[in-house]
């Protein structure tokens, strides 16, 4: 693994992305030199930079970071945990498909910052309102991929276990889990991305702290810099997750069940 | 031969049915079976598809319920699936997230034994399955007998009373199935395990069995019951096996079944 790391193949695709990044900031460069828009608009990449570099180091990001990973770790956790045992009701049970599921179906299909007036009527402009958001941005996605999850296992898989005398306990734990886990690196990933996004639509709209504040933050003091910076802390973030986190569930699921190419 | 009759029988099945009722029509895949196998016996079922020889090892494997009858398993009445009854899949049974020690010893997880216990019986079953280089690999790393040998050692791994085995080797190219018949030959006189063998190759059913059920379809059931009384170790391509194995074809299509028959494809 190490070795092809460093690989040949591996160092030109390494420069190819350098390349790429390197070109969107020289045109971005170019139009700020062209004075098309006003620079406190148009800001030039030393600007966001310097934004940025100002903002970690007093704290400011940090704190933002911070703040938003403590509401979506709370948040995201709970999804999981309530996701997973709903999508694996549906998933065994006919008669809590046929009712509970099609009611994930449904709720599904809202956005998830429309729960947003709802949070703040029950639980008003506090820490409990977003985390509420949060949850239920990213809940459905999960059940319904465990319980997809659940009803791909074969059949066949699931009668082995009978067949040993397993109970229903033990075929939920060492079949119904691990067996599900294919559809749910899907719906962790999906699930995810919508608990962030919900995440920072719900920071803009009033909480203190976090990302999506500090935006807010960056737009009432007319400070384009600023909003750029936090903005690429975001897109950073994401994909930090995305490719580390998500990307090494992906992978380890595609060598166990074969289902990587070559 | 057959270890003798001495022992009583481990499995009884009298007047066993099993109806299913649909919207559409009804089907009687097992119809009136009335059966004995004794310990250590090596039963084999023949018949075409449809004929309801895998429902009927599901009611064996107490994965499926009788409408009528009884089936009696070491003297006690089959309420439900049980490892002393263990059933080896046509396919796709493994569980492709362990890799193939982990599945050897799934079946003794559930039954809780003991880690040390288990890497020791798995250790045990591996050797005889010649797998043991193997352990470490993933099962979509595996060929198709070699899935069906990890198949046979977790089954085998729980030592089971009675081991039921549906098509085990049906999707196996010739000289995979032959190599793999030969080493359940070996495995079931070194264990002694009583063996409900479904196929719909009478050759194999003639090579492996003590007996042979020929099941007809519509309604699901035992036409015949023919000893098969060889020498034992057989090999497949003596005149005897070969000669057994087409006397049970004639019995398999001396009846008004024959086009069925050839049309779900014997082979010989």
């Amino acid at each position: 693994m190490l070795s092809s790391a460093f690989s040949i193949a591996n160092f030109w695709k390494l420069v190819r992305i350098a390349l790429f990044y390197a070109a969107i900031i020289a045109l971005w460069q170019l139009v700020y030199k062209l004075e098309i828009w006003s620079p406190y608009l148009f800001p030039s990449p030393k600007e966001v930079w310097d934004a940025l570099q100002r903002n970690v180091e007093n704290g400011r990001i940090w704190d933002a970071v911070n703040g938003s990973m403590h509401r979506l770790a709370i948040g995201f956790t709970l999804a999981f945990i309530i996701g997973m045992t709903i999508g694996v009701a549906t998933g065994t049970m006919k008669w809590v498909d046929e009712t509970l599921g099609t009611l994930v179906l449904g709720l599904q299909s809202l956005p998830s910052i429309t729960w947003l007036p709802l949070a703040v009527l029950w639980f008003g402009l506090t820490e409990k309102a977003i985390v509420f958001v949060v949850l239920m941005g990213s809940i459905f996605a999960i059940a319904i991929s465990a319980g997809d999850g659940v009803r791909n296992i074969p059949v066949l898989q699931r009668r082995a276990a009978q067949v040993f005398g397993a109970s229903r306990w033990q075929t939920i734990r060492y079949v119904t889990l691990p067996g599900m886990l294919p559809s749910m690196a899907q719906g962790l990933k999906l699930g995810w991305s919508f608990s962030w996004r919900s995440l920072m639509a719900g920071e803009l709209l009033f909480v203190s702290a976090g990302l999506g504040h500090l935006l807010q933050v960056g737009r009432d003091l007319n400070d384009m810099p600023l909003v750029l910076a936090v903005m690429a802390v975001i897109v950073a973030i994401g994909l930090a997750f995305d490719r580390l986190f998500f990307g090494q569930l992906d992978s380890w699921v595609g060598h166990r069940w074969g289902l990587r190419t070559g | 031969m057959a270890p003798s009759g001495v022992l009583g029988p481990i499995l009884t099945l009298r007047n066993v049915s099993r109806r299913f009722v649909s919207s559409r029509q009804n089907t009687t895949a097992v119809q009136d079976v009335s059966l004995d196998i004794r310990e250590g016996e090596f039963v084999c079922v023949v018949g075409p598809s449809g004929c309801g020889k895998s429902t009927l090892l599901n009611l064996i494997a107490g994965l499926d319920k009788p409408s009528s009858g009884q089936l009696v398993f070491d003297g006690n009445p089959i309420k439900g699936a049980g490892a002393d009854r263990v059933v080896v899949f046509q396919d796709a049974a493994l569980y492709p997230w362990l890799n193939v020690r982990a599945n050897v010893e799934f079946g003794l997880r559930i039954k809780r034994v003991g880690g040390k216990e288990r890497r020791r019986i798995a250790d045990r079953y591996l050797e005889i399955v010649n797998l043991r280089q193997f352990e470490r690999a993933l099962v979509h790393e595996l060929s198709g007998g070699m899935k069906q040998r990890v198949q046979l050692a977790r089954a085998l791994a729980v030592e089971p009373r009675m081991l039921l085995m549906d098509e085990p080797f049906a999707a196996l190219d010739a000289q995979t199935r032959d190599a793999l018949q030969a080493e359940l030959q070996e495995i079931w006189q070194r264990t002694g395990a009583t063996i409900f063998f479904i196929t719909h190759n009478v050759r194999e059913a003639a090579l492996l069995s003590d007996r042979v059920l020929v099941m007809t379809p519509g309604p699901g059931r035992i036409k015949a019951t023919i000893p098969v009384p060889l020498q034992r170790p057989r090999d497949p391509d003596t005149h005897a096996v070969v000669d057994f194995a087409a006397e049970i074809r004639r019995e398999l299509q001396h009846d008004e079944y024959t086009s069925k028959a050839a049309e779900s494809g014997y082979v010989i």
